[in-house]
């Protein structure tokens, strides 16, 4: 596909996604515009995981890490300034510097991949049994009890900006969510077709090559790694906005293991597809709690077996790649004999 | 000699691997513009020189001066920074990214953006790759792929170019042109080059450096090289007798 028609695609989708958005509410009752929000939320947390493993080449176990510091750091904030504001800003910024921390030990010490996932998961682990551990009046952040395992209930949901009396409303705060996916999406698109997302991309393709080029892997990879954070920690602050509740759970492994099958279900190396990914995943869960027949950690992990199997690219990039092969056929008289004849044989590149 | 401070020098230099010398004691001194062949048989050392001179592999003792300046035990870009590049013996390249990109990858450090797409344009058209310049690297042959390297290698405008091993699993004709982009390049910079293979050698070489069991065996001109009976027992003897 050539640029300029990839281009035009990307900006009409981009209409029409703002467009669905916008109308949502008018269109389908509370319950599903609430459960949308809430799958738009997750798409967040899936977004963070699919840049830092599908771009920077780094699989981190323990996404939900920055998730629920990002979740509690806006709870803690919003219970003790009564304003959502400096609260987002908050849930953004802990995340991030934890990211910076835990960064500057894993890629400047020369830690292998395989540690990486392990120190990933430990962390999630020690956070969340740490957080469990906070029952008691004696534990309290200003205004803010953190409640050990039962959480922190009534947490202040979103408000205008700068304005705590004006509380969103349930269509406002999917209008939010739902943005906020749209921006992260847009803003990580752009970031992976600036020079910075290359030198991220060339740096999952080849260390080696990277270094002896000049450019230092561990410094890229750091970065990448408190992007991520951050972007998880935004996704925390729209999941607390959501329930107007946080709790450990929201460190849990599984929710870790989760955003692993949404990108493996969706297609690595993609931003849509985790986001679709997602959406199918929790969809069929919710829809899996709702009776009684099935186990939704078995359905989960069938579906995980069967895309493995069977799609092991995930969704978005077979269904890419089908398009592609029936597409081409009329293409080249399109773009005349200026495309060379050399060009890559399959759409490879277009992770 | 206060005068002329050589572009590198590697003075005592001893890579251990547990058991293992790699490198033993080598002394290697380059002079500016210099072209240099390293040969040497399998296991000499060669490679894990190379390595140490930029900076893959931290040297167990000794000292490396690059114009004078300590690099040994710096970290690899910090080295490729202070302008040395390097082609590996396997190749190293982005295989998953375009033939574009990856020379795009050396010539943006030092390029502005405006002169971006001349400069790789230009390393295009060197390497004969001009048009599969959107092709994945990963869908090229080994020789291509071995293009692409050297490509990213003189991209990055390094003042001094290591080669390892730049002409394998090139056809005659790729290797005739590669002596040629050597002997072009060589009119800028300096180049030492590891190589087998001996007709390339001839072609391209002025000073010959040989290397055995991690020590530097001879150096001396290209013919006499050839000529000495030592390197004939351990190098060429055994090749010819193969």
């Amino acid at each position: 596909m050539d640029k300029r028609l990839r281009l035009a695609l990307q900006a009409a989708g981009t209409v029409v996604a703002i467009g669905v958005i916008a109308i949502m509410p008018s269109v389908i009752e509370l319950f599903g515009l609430m459960q949308l929000t809430l799958f738009a939320a997750m798409s967040v947390l899936a977004l963070s995981l699919a840049f830092i493993w599908g771009f920077g080449g780094i699989l981190s176990f323990g996404q939900t890490a920055f998730f629920g510091l990002g979740g509690y750091a806006y709870a803690i904030a919003a219970v003790n300034f009564q304003d959502s504001t400096p609260a987002i800003l908050l849930a953004i910024v802990v995340p991030a510097l934890f990211a910076a921390i835990l960064g500057y030990f894993i890629f400047f010490g020369r830690i292998s991949d395989v540690y990486l996932g392990v120190i990933t998961l430990t962390v999630t682990l020690i956070l969340f049994n740490s957080v469990n551990s906070t029952s008691g009046d004696a534990y309290k952040i200003g205004k803010a009890l953190l409640g050990g395992f039962n959480g922190m209930p009534a947490v202040p949901t979103f408000n205008m900006p700068f304005d705590p009396s004006t509380v969103l409303s349930p269509e406002q705060s999917w209008w939010t969510t739902a943005y906020v996916l749209l921006g992260v999406f847009l803003l990580l698109r752009l970031l992976l077709a600036l020079p910075a997302g290359r030198i991220i991309v060339a740096v999952r393709e080849n260390e080696v090559r990277a270094s002896l080029l000049g450019y230092d892997p561990r410094l890229v990879k750091c970065l990448t790694f408190i992007l991520g954070g951050a972007i998880a920690g935004l996704a925390g602050a729209l999941y607390v906005n959501w329930g107007a509740f946080v709790s450990p759970t929201i460190f849990s492994l599984s929710l870790s293991a989760e955003i692993i099958i949404w990108i493996t279900v969706g297609g690595l190396g993609t931003l849509l597809g985790p986001i679709i990914g997602c959406v199918v995943i929790e969809y069929i869960v919710a829809y899996i709690g709702s009776q009684q027949l099935l186990n939704s950690n078995l359905v989960l992990g069938g579906v995980l077996v069967v895309f493995v199997l069977l799609l092991p690219k995930g969704i978005f990039p077979t269904a890419r790649d089908l398009v592609m092969r029936l597409v081409p056929q009329t293409k080249p008289k399109a773009n005349g004999p200026s495309v060379p004849s050399a060009a890559a044989p399959h759409p490879a590149g277009a992770e | 000699m206060a005068d002329l401070v050589p572009l590198l020098k590697a003075e005592h230099l001893t890579m251990r691997f547990g058991g293992v010398v790699a490198n033993d004691d080598i002394t290697f001194t380059l002079q500016e513009m210099e072209l240099r062949c390293l040969i040497g048989p399998n296991g000499a050392g060669k490679s894990t020189f190379f390595k140490t001179l930029t900076g893959q592999l931290v040297p167990t003792s000794g000292t490396i001066a690059f114009r004078g300046m300590p690099i040994a035990g710096k970290a690899s870009h910090e080295i490729a920074r202070m302008g040395i590049g390097i082609k590996t013996q396997v190749p190293n390249v982005f295989n998953g990214l375009s033939v574009r990109e990856n020379i795009w990858m050396a010539v943006r450090r030092k390029a502005t953006p405006r002169q971006q797409g001349p400069a790789v344009n230009a390393v295009l058209e060197m390497i004969r790759l001009t048009d599969y310049a959107d092709s994945i690297v990963a869908t090229l042959s080994h020789g291509q792929r071995q293009w692409v390297e050297i490509g990213m290698v003189l991209a990055a405008e390094p003042e001094l170019i290591l080669l390892d091993e730049p002409a394998a699993g090139m056809t005659d004709e790729e290797t005739f042109h590669t002596a040629a982009i050597i002997r072009e390049i060589n009119q800028t910079r300096a180049i030492v080059v590891v190589e087998h293979d001996m007709e390339f050698i001839k072609q391209i070489a002025k000073r010959v450096t040989v290397f055995h069991q991690g020590r530097v065996l001879v150096e001396d001109t290209v013919d006499k090289v050839l000529a000495d009976q030592r390197v004939r027992d351990v190098y060429l003897g055994k090749k010819v007798a193969a």
